[in-house]
Order: structure tokens, then C-alpha cells, then sequence
């Protein structure tokens, strides 16, 4: 901490002992308001042209990483990269699915425990607040250094654009930069659309419905979504609202503006799903906290012909994806002819977050970490490790890829300029988690009327407006 | 100490207690400083004052006690000032914390989550100990003098009795976040357990953590009894062997019934622990933490402490530890009502 007073770091100290404490909520926060901070940070190394970032090549590194539906072999990889560039320096990787938990309380005190971190998962920390308070350091001197493998090109320009935005959260910095580009949308097997139900993927909300009527003829369900996560729903939601109503439908969302969730554009998105519930076409019952999985479980035994998923299912369900499945994604179909963005439209955001801490112990050796991870060698095990497309332009051209990636290859390439990201999930987390998560529960079970969804999520958005607790991102 | 000074020497002027100006009473200072030395090293003066044997005493206690009460005000006393203090603050986790007043309860109070997730939480307070200690006190009835009448006994309990208190006991030996997933999956909707056993006798059970809340508050009861019951019926039953035999036997010679006896000798008899364990109960419900965060899906139902969790991971910790301050004022006050609820005139036996 910067201009702490000693006073304060003593009360703090005696605080870190509080954990001990039975009486679990207030235990639970004492124990995190410890504060003191250590400013043994590793000195830089000298930069040179082998070594632009200036690492110190005997200082130890430490990178933790979510270990979710990418596991964190291709992690390894990047690791053991490092440890054979810099033979002395220590570098270890642990796993994790509880990200907050086991890193948030030491960057809170100022004694990260680690320099790298994948910050994924549902217990993720808010990025938002991290840098609000300092915590994180700023990546801009990585996006301006040369990428690994052409000295001539910086990262940045190496990379999908996008990054420096998603990782930027109203400042002028980068304080989060994503590894994979994730394609949302409607996932479905070409098998079983084009083969068994013999129908071509609906490029319109009437097409769609033309589908589901004659999946349920052959006693399949048109759509699906996991019970237990209601939010998925949002992305094949998402591309909709700003297919139907243009940008600015989307903008108001993120910048919180008044009436935002009570577009137009919003009501005849909710009035198509709310067709869908009301004629049966929905799946329900995946009820637990494992839902997703239950759920493309149901889709791959070919109970159900969409869902609402990211491209990381074709990795994350292929225990179960039979042979032949030709899994797919569709961007969202439009609505009518009036809508103000083509068919194509795509929620595609460069996903998979990594952040330095700013008081890590080897910030250089995190971001040549990072550096490493954008290389071609380490692109190209990410997609055969894990399935998902790298975030570094032309990565896996000429690779033999599977249908699922394919086909979101495809989406991307079809999508152009229309890519559409949603900053108000990555800004404002709780929107999305807790309230549209909510209302999608009752939405989707036809317990709640379009009305009272937008209403329901405009009140949480004007909430989050009054709330002085929330660093609000300004219109830049 | 001070019994074996009077006993060797008894002070010359003892019985001339009446003569005035005799001797000077001991000083203050002196008495402060009697408080470090050991008797033989107290002038005698002081000694043979009448103070000094309350001195003595309260220094003999506080010598014990002074470590113990360090180490409480230490951990748990000076946390839960901390915490009051940062209730007050808009503390994000950064350097700065400033002081703003009663902002955050105000927040609080105008926050529908917080009343949401408030009202599932006392539901669970109120409902929870009730269920959980019948049920406790049932079981513990049942194995120490639930049984037929054998060998010439008064009371026995039900035929393996033994047994039951052991697998009774299982729970408690499994961690809780065992409980919550076993239970998660037990709860499913597809392929649970307890929707598949309805299914063979042709019930379509329902979605319990689907969604509908009344479910998902069964279920969550249902979890906390089970979990909690155990211990219960162990504490019960160590309480209700502590009864003498001989009210038994002269409860039976009357011509009592097993609820008369129940209602008229035991549970008169082990009313103290059972307000024990009714706060206790109260106080594992009220936070139920980690059953919620592991089983229930976020939108279906929703306590104080997962609420309160939940704005810690955003950052808030100012707010957050506002709420785990109203949680701590909670805890109290249903302590002391069941206190004053529960009390009763202490029957000695």
C-alpha cells in the first residue's frame, strides 16, 4: 500500500490473526482486513532485444491458473517455456477453482502470492474494484513490446482487436488481457438438424420456430439451458438485442442509462423466448449447481437441438459428444426486417482473463509470462490442449480443426465487423450474475412476464447507478 | 496462602482489635505493590490487613485468567470491533477507508437483496432448531427410555440402541461441504435419488433446487436437521442419563405412560441443555453458509451470509462487514430471547 500510516498497518496486522474467529461472517472480513505490504519486489533485469521486458532471470515466478474446462496443462506449456528461457529463475504452476478465495485476501494485504493470474471461474475476483484500488498492474508496457516470434510487430498488433478495451475498465490502461476468443451463440448438432430433422440452420426467428415445431413432432425439445445457471441464456440472447435494435441498445446497457433494459428492441427479443417457453419447446429440468454439464449431456444424447453455450463446449463436453455429432454454433437469427444489424451478428469477446498483480513479486517475469503465452508455439498447444481459438491472428491457420471450432472459425470470419461484447458483464458482474441470472430462472419457467423482466432489470441497473460502491465506467 | 499465614503467626495486637491508633493502616502504594509479591515478602504490615485476603483472592483468580481473556480479546474480541468500525467505512480493499456514517445501513435498509435473503435466513432461525431438537429429543428419548421394560429396569432403550446413537452420529463426522454436494445430487431433479425413489411408486417428484423457493426452503431444512440432528440426539441422550433411575421407577409405579413420563420427568430434567441447544442450533441455521453456497443455485434461494459473500467478493467490504455486523446483532438477540424464553426455575436433582 502506498501511504499507509503505521498506525493503521499495526491495527491492521493484529487483524490477520482474526481468522480464527467462529463466528463465521464477521470472521470471515476480519481476516481480510489486514493490511501492511512488503516492498521486496524483484528488481528489473536489463532490457535487451532477447529480452525486451527486462526480466530478472533468477527471480522466481509464480502462476496460478483456473483449473475449469481448460484444465491448465496448456499452461504448463507457457511455464515450462519460461523455465527453459530462464533455467535459474524457480517458475511453479498451481490450479485452482476458487480464485478469490486463495489469492484476493493476499493482494488485498499487499502480498500477492502470486505474478501471473487466470482469473476465471464463478469465484473470479472483480477486476473492476482490483484496479480501482491500485492492485493491478498496468500491461500496456507488454501490449507495446514485441511480440515473441516477430520482433517487428508489437503484441498488441500480434493480437485480435479488442484487448486493450476489455482490459481497459474506464481508464486509459490495460490491466487484464484474455487468451481465447469465445464465440456465444446457438450451439447445435448439424446431424441432427440437417440430417434427422432435415432442416437448414434458421437465419429467422420464423424459421426457428418452424424448427422447434418439428423437433417436437419427433419428440425432441428445440431448445435447452441449464436450470441451474438460468444466465447462460444471455448468450444466445445478447447478438439479438443488438441485431433487432442497433449499437445503441447495447451501449445503454453497459453505460446504465435510464430505460435501458425497457428498449423496444429488448421487449420483441424476451417476446420470442417467451414464445418458445410458452409452446413447451424448452427443456427444463437441470437443475444443480452442475446444470451445464447435465444439460450438454441431454444436447449431445440428442435431446435437444439448441443451446445456449460458449465455444468451450466442444471441449468441456466431449466425454459425451458421440461420433458424427458435427457440433455447431449459429449466430442469433433475426427477428424481422427491420432489424438494424445483419444475420451474422456475433457475442464474440476475447475471454479468458489474465491479470499481474501490481505488487507481485516478478511483475517483468509475469508479463514476459504473458508474452510467451501470445507466441505461435504456445498458440497452437492452447488450441490442441483445449480446442479454443487463440487470441493471436493466424494462430491455427492451416491446422486441422474440429467441427465445433470450425464452425466458430467460420461465424467469426462471417460476423466481420459485427461483433458485439456485452462490457456490462465484465463491468458490472452482479447484473448479469445475480439479476439477469435471476430473472432468466423465473423467465424461462414462464414464471415472469416480459414486463416484469425488463422491469426487473432495469431497477437492478438503476440500482447499480445509486450504489457509491461501484466504480461506474463514464462514456469515453 | 493467606489461611497457612493466619494459622503460624497470628498478628501480636489481634485481640486489642478495639484500641484506637494502634497501628497505622498500610498505604496505598503499598497495597499496589503487594499486588506483584509473593506473601513471604509482604511486609506484615499489610499482610495482616483485612484487605489483603480480597487482594489475595482476586490476584489468584486474575493469575489465571489474565492469558485466557488476553487471547479472547485478542481474537475475537478486538475483530468484532474491527469489524463494527469498518461498517462504518466504504473500505474497497484499497489503502483509503473513509468514515461515512451510517451510509451503509442505509444502503442496507433500502436493499431488496438484503430483505430477500434476511427473511430466508430468520425463516431458517425460527424453523430449523424446532425441527431439528423434536426430532433430536425423539431419537434420544427413544434410546434411553424409549424400550420396552426388561431385567427388572425402569427405563431401557429401543433394542440396538447402541447402534443407532453411532449411525445417528455419521453426519457430523462428514465435512460440510460433503453434505452439500452428496445432498445436491440426492436433490436433483433428473436423476436424484430422492425423485427416483418417487418415480418407482409413480410420484413425478418435483424440482427442488429448480427454481419454486418453497422447495428449495425444504430442502434446505431438510439438510440442516439431518446434518445437525446427531449431535442432538447424543447431547440429549448423555443428558437424559444423567436422570436419576429411581424418578423413573417412581414416574412408572404411578402408572406412567412413555409421553407422560416424557413430558412430566424427562424433559422437565434436561430443560437447560435443550436452550443450549436451541441457541446453538438457531446460531448454525442462521448462517447455513456453506450448505447454500455449494447446493443451491444462486437465483433460487439466498441467505444473509451467502448475500453478505457475495458483496465481499465484489469488493465491498464495508458494506459486507455491515451486514455481518446486523448478522452478529441477529445472533444476539435470539439469544436472548430463548434465554428469556427458555428460563425456568433450576430443578436439582
Amino acid at each position: 500500500m502506498r501511504s499507509t500510516g503505521v498506525n493503521r498497518r499495526d491495527v491492521m496486522k493484529r487483524a490477520a490473526a482474526a481468522s480464527l474467529l467462529t463466528v463465521p461472517a464477521v470472521g470471515a472480513l476480519s481476516s481480510c482486513a489486514s493490511g501492511g505490504g512488503s516492498e521486496d519486489k524483484t528488481e528489473k533485469g536489463t532490457k535487451s532485444k532477447k529480452n525486451p521486458l527486462g526480466v530478472k532471470d533468477n527471480a522466481p515466478l509464480t502462476v496460478y491458473i483456473f483449473d475449469g474446462g481448460y484444465g491448465d496443462k496448456y499452461a504448463q506449456y507457457v511455464t515450462d517455456m519460461y523455465g527453459k528461457r530462464y533455467p535459474e529463475a524457480k517458475a511453479t504452476q498451481k490450479k485452482t477453482t476458487k480464485i478469490s478465495q486463495q489469492l484476493q485476501t493476499k493482494i488485498i494485504r499487499g502480498k500477492p502470492s502470486a505474478d501471473v493470474i487466470n482469473n476465471s471461474g464463478a469465484d473470479d475476483m472483480t477486476p473492476g474494484t482490483l484496479v480501482k484500488n491500485g492492485q493491478l498492474a498496468d500491461l500496456d508496457e507488454l501490449l507495446k513490446a514485441p511480440s515473441y516470434d516477430d520482433p517487428s510487430t508489437t503484441v498488441e498488433e500480434s493480437l485480435v482487436p479488442g484487448m486493450r478495451e476489455m482490459g481497459a475498465f474506464g481508464t486509459k490502461g490495460c490491466y487484464q488481457l484474455n487468451l481465447a476468443v469465445t464465440v456465444y451463440g446457438n450451439w447445435y448438432s448439424e446431424r441432427l438438424l440437417n440430417d434427422e430433422l432435415e432442416m437448414e440452420y434458421p437465419e429467422t426467428w420464423d424459421d426457428m420456430l418452424a424448427v422447434c415445431r418439428k423437433a417436437k413432432s419427433k419428440g425432441i425439445h428445440g431448445w435447452s439451458y441449464p436450470g441451474g445457471h438460468p444466465r447462460y441464456m444471455l448468450f444466445s440472447m445478447y447478438a439479438m438485442f443488438a441485431q433487432v435494435g442497433g449499437r445503441e441498445v447495447i451501449e445503454a446497457m453497459d453505460y446504465l442509462e435510464p430505460n435501458a433494459w425497457k428498449h423496444d428492441a429488448v421487449k420483441s427479443v424476451f417476446e420470442a423466448f417467451e414464445e418458445l417457453v410458452a409452446k413447451k419447446y424448452v427443456l427444463t429440468g437441470f437443475d444443480g449447481t452442475e446444470a451445464h454439464t447435465e444439460m450438454q449431456t441431454a444436447w449431445t444424447k440428442g435431446k435437444c437441438v439448441f443451446v445456449p453455450d460458449g465455444s468451450w463446449v466442444e471441449n468441456e463436453a466431449k466425454d459425451t459428444t458421440p461420433k458424427g455429432f458435427r457440433m455447431a454454433v449459429g449466430a442469433t437469427p433475426s427477428l424481422d426486417k427491420g432489424d438494424a444489424l445483419p444475420f451474422g451478428t456475433l457475442y464474440s469477446p476475447p475471454g479468458e482473463p489474465f491479470l499481474i498483480p501490481e505488487k507481485a513479486q516478478n511483475v517483468q517475469g509475469g508479463m514476459e509470462w504473458l508474452r510467451m503465452m501470445y507466441s505461435k508455439d504456445a498458440s497452437r498447444n492452447f488450441f490442441n490442449e483445449v480446442g479454443s481459438i487463440p487470441v493471436l491472428k493466424g494462430a491455427i491457420d492451416g491446422m486441422k480443426l474440429p467441427p465445433g471450432t470450425e464452425s466458430a472459425q467460420k461465424a467469426i470470419t462471417a460476423a466481420g465487423d459485427n461483433i458485439v461484447i456485452p462490457f456490462f458483464k465484465e463491468w458490472y458482474g452482479q447484473l448479469f450474475d445475480e439479476d439477469f441470472n435471476g430473472v432468466m430462472g423465473k423467465f424461462m419457467l414462464g414464471d415472469m412476464s416480459v414486463k416484469q423482466a425488463m422491469d426487473t432489470m432495469q431497477k437492478a441497473c438503476d440500482r447499480i447507478v445509486k450504489d457509491p460502491d461501484i466504480t461506474k465506467v463514464k462514456k469515453a | 496462602m493467606s489461611t497457612e499465614i493466619r494459622a503460624d503467626e497470628r498478628p501480636p495486637k489481634e485481640g486489642e482489635s478495639g484500641s484506637t491508633g494502634a497501628q497505622k493502616p498500610p498505604g496505598r502504594l503499598l497495597f499496589a505493590a503487594a499486588v506483584l509479591l509473593p506473601p513471604r515478602f509482604t511486609p506484615q504490615r499489610v499482610r495482616y490487613d483485612r484487605r489483603y485476603r480480597t487482594l489475595d483472592k482476586y490476584r489468584f483468580i486474575v493469575g489465571f485468567l489474565a492469558i485466557p481473556l488476553a487471547f479472547y480479546g485478542l481474537f475475537v474480541i478486538s475483530p468484532f470491533l474491527q469489524a463494527i468500525y469498518y461498517s462504518f467505512t466504504d473500505w474497497s480493499g484499497g489503502p483509503v477507508a473513509n468514515f461515512i456514517g451510517f451510509d451503509n445501513y442505509v444502503k442496507m435498509w433500502n436493499d431488496e437483496r438484503f430483505w430477500d435473503s434476511t427473511v430466508t435466513s430468520v425463516t431458517l432461525l425460527v424453523v430449523a432448531p424446532v425441527v431439528t431438537l423434536v426430532l433430536g429429543m425423539f431419537f434420544a428419548y427413544m434410546i434411553t427410555a424409549g424400550g420396552r421394560h426388561r431385567k427388572g429396569q425402569a427405563v431401557s432403550g429401543v433394542a440396538g440402541s447402541s447402534l443407532y446413537k453411532v449411525v445417528y452420529f455419521f453426519p457430523q463426522v462428514l465435512s460440510v461441504a460433503i453434505i452439500a454436494v452428496i445432498w445436491g445430487r440426492v436433490f436433483n431433479t433428473n436423476s436424484g435419488l430422492l425423485n427416483g425413489s418417487l418415480d418407482l411408486v409413480g410420484i413425478d417428484g418435483p424440482a427442488w433446487l429448480g427454481g419454486e423457493y418453497s422447495w428449495a426452503l425444504i430442502a434446505m431444512l431438510t439438510v440442516l436437521s439431518w446434518s445437525f440432528v446427531g449431535f442432538y440426539v447424543v447431547l440429549f441422550s448423555a443428558a437424559m442419563g444423567s436422570i436419576p433411575r429411581d424418578i423413573y421407577e417412581a414416574a412408572l409405579l404411578d402408572g406412567a405412560g412413555r409421553s407422560r413420563t416424557f413430558f412430566g420427568v424427562t424433559l422437565p430434567l434436561i430443560w437447560d441443555t435443550v436452550r443450549t441447544g436451541w441457541i446453538y442450533m438457531g446460531i448454525q441455521a442462521l448462517d447455513s453458509f456453506a450448505i447454500v453456497l455449494v447446493m443451491m443455485p444462486k437465483h433460487v434461494l439466498k441467505v444473509t451470509p451467502v448475500f453478505l459473500y457475495e458483496r465481499f467478493q465484489e469488493g465491498q467490504y464495508g458494506y459486507a462487514t455491515s451486514i455481518g455486523v446486523v448478522l452478529l446483532v441477529l445472533s444476539v438477540v435470539f439469544s436472548l430471547i430463548i434465554m428469556r424464553v427458555g428460563s425456568r426455575d433450576r430443578i436439582e436433582f
